[in-house]
């Protein structure tokens, strides 16, 4: 590994590469432009596809199309342009699908504004589409993670045939710092493996029909039995980052941008003698419910995020019943402040 | 060592430069660093900013409302920026475009005539450079050395601009 100095955006780009990507659709929307851009250097670069599409629409039903071949297929976009590839996301699950999903999120509801913001957890882990899916959601909290999580979400997308999300936010998708990427060269080979589902060209076997539409008896249950039992298999993918937590008697919960402002809350919260813990959920769905629920006989937990609360709506879910959750947010790109913070902290530790 | 500091001017002026090259400098010093522009509605002629954080330990938030320095290369970016400079700060302005009136403030300022000391060097287009010189003596966060090397770094490309931006930071430092 090198360390780099790299904006969030472009290290989607780099992630996707290292991670080998074969085709990316996208349509551009601030504060993911750089994405687009870039991707339209990197992959022609690396004779890779790209193409721009008319519209966020055309963009996930490209990828659809690229993942029905077996290929590893990508599309970024920002809160106004995920919500319009809803239905082309819940197509993606219900033909189990493998595709990675960025959302650079911004302010809404609406076209809303262009800063960094946390509104779009629910459509998120809850289901933006309709049906009973759900997305693998990966939330990264600096650029180094952006970078790993891009790169790794397309293993992810093809072990549980699903379409992953990558939720991150404006800030850290234009923030700059240092990151650590792989030296190892690109993969080349760009031959498609048969998985058994893909559309390889039927000469020589049995075609195959992929769809979401199950009319006969029971065969939709039957889908929907099978989606339940990955991602009930995909609990094993939980992942999470805490520190101070062993002590402590109230522990602060965010992901992304709000988990950094929660880190430097929680330190000096503790310099201040306060006996404050870290959390932070690294994957979204599936949550880590469990480590939440141990947590919780000792300590409180204060959630911060940049919503009028979302996730904190999982966080009391997960808690045993005694246990206080208080929730301090700031919605359409205001963000948290870190004294606001500590003053919610002397009250709940007092 | 934590220092939060603002660079701003109107856009064109290399204000996001003037970041990266910060940020770069501090990674070479084995450093913490973070950098966050204002984006979206920038273009030339406009206002820009930026927000770079260097320190010792793990940088959490690349967003502060205090800073400890602003480095403003116009007057708008300095009557925005001037009031959330901590008490004790310091604020390096670009006394070429404007010169704030000496009154009591509560934090030091130091006027640079960036403009006419980038000229001297071959181009105008150098006073954020210039500004960045004068930065590094006056905090000694980063060592002049370590910012002269990081140039070739942060113009990526642009060969031709390295020997002029190594020249303003030289006459900016010396100022």
């Amino acid at each position: 590994m090198t360390k780099k100095l790299l904006k969030g955006n472009y290290a989607v780009v780099e992630g996707a590469l290292q991670g080998g990507i074969d085709a990316y659709f996208g349509y551009p929307i601030t504060p993911q432009n750089e994405i687009t851009e870039y991707m339209s250097q990197r992959m022609r670069a690396e004779d890779r596809v790209f193409l721009q599409a008319e519209s966020e629409l055309a963009a996930i039903n490209m990828v659809f199309g690229a993942a029905l071949t077996g290929k590893r297929t990508m599309t970024t976009s920002s809160s106004p342009g995920i919500s319009l590839m809803q239905e082309g996301i819940s197509y993606l699950a219900g033909c189990e699908l493998p595709a990675v999903i960025v959302n650079v999120q911004r302010g809404g509801p609406g076209l809303g504004n262009i800063d960094g913001a946390q509104g779009d957890y629910f459509q998120s882990v809850k289901g933006g589409g309709h049906g009973d899916y759900r997305l693998l959601t990966l939330a990264p909290s600096s650029v180094g993670e952006t970078y790993s999580m891009c790169r790794d979400s397309f293993d992810l997308a093809f072990k549980y045939r699903c379409p992953v999300l990558i939720l991150t936010d404006g800030v850290i998708g234009q923030m700059i710092e240092p990151a650590e990427v792989d030296d190892t060269p690109l993969k080349k080979d760009k031959k498609v493996k048969d998985y058994g589902w893909n559309l390889t060209g039927c000469l020589g076997r049995e075609r195959r029909v992929v769809r979401s539409l199950y009319m006969k008896e029971g065969a939709l249950e039957k889908l929907n039995l099978r989606l339940a039992e990955r991602y009930e298999a995909m609990k094993k993918e939980t992942d999470w980052e805490e520190s101070d937590t062993e002590d402590a008697s109230l522990i602060l919960v965010g992901y992304g941008t709000s988990a950094r402002i929660n880190y430097d809350a929680a330190r000096r919260a503790r310099e201040k003698g306060m006996k404050v813990g870290y959390f932070r959920p690294k994957t979204l769905y599936p949550f880590p419910s469990e480590r939440l629920k141990e947590l919780s006989g000792k300590a409180n937990f204060l959630v911060v995020e940049m919503s009028m609360g979302q996730m904190v709506e999982d966080v009391r879910l997960a808690v045993s019943k005694d246990t206080h959750v208080e929730f301090y947010g700031r919605p359409a790109g205001g963000i948290p402040e870190t004294d606001k913070i500590l003053e919610i902290c002397k009250k709940m530790t007092a | 060592m934590k220092k939060e500091i603002i660079i701003s001017g109107f856009g064109g002026q290399g204000v996001m430069l003037a970041g990266t090259l910060l940020c770069y400098a501090g990674m070479r010093a084995s450093k913490e660093v973070t950098f966050f522009p204002s984006y979206g509605a920038e273009m030339r002629g406009g206002t820009a900013n930026c927000k770079v954080i260097i320190s010792d330990s793990p940088i959490g938030s690349p967003v502060f409302s205090e800073a400890d320095i602003l480095i403003s290369l116009n007057c708008p970016s300095f009557e925005k920026f001037y009031p959330s400079v901590k008490d004790g700060g310091i604020v390096f302005v670009n006394s070429s475009l404007f010169s704030p009136p000496a009154e009591e403030r509560s934090f030091e300022m130091v006027k640079i005539p960036a403009n006419n000391i980038a000229e001297e060097c071959g181009t105008v287009l150098a006073a954020n450079i210039v500004m960045i010189g004068s930065f590094a003596k006056k905090t000694g966060i980063l060592d002049p050395e370590t910012i002269l090397q990081s140039i070739p770094e942060a113009l990526e490309g642009k060969e031709k601009l390295w020997d002029i931006n190594k020249k303003a930071l030289s006459a900016g430092f010396n100022a």
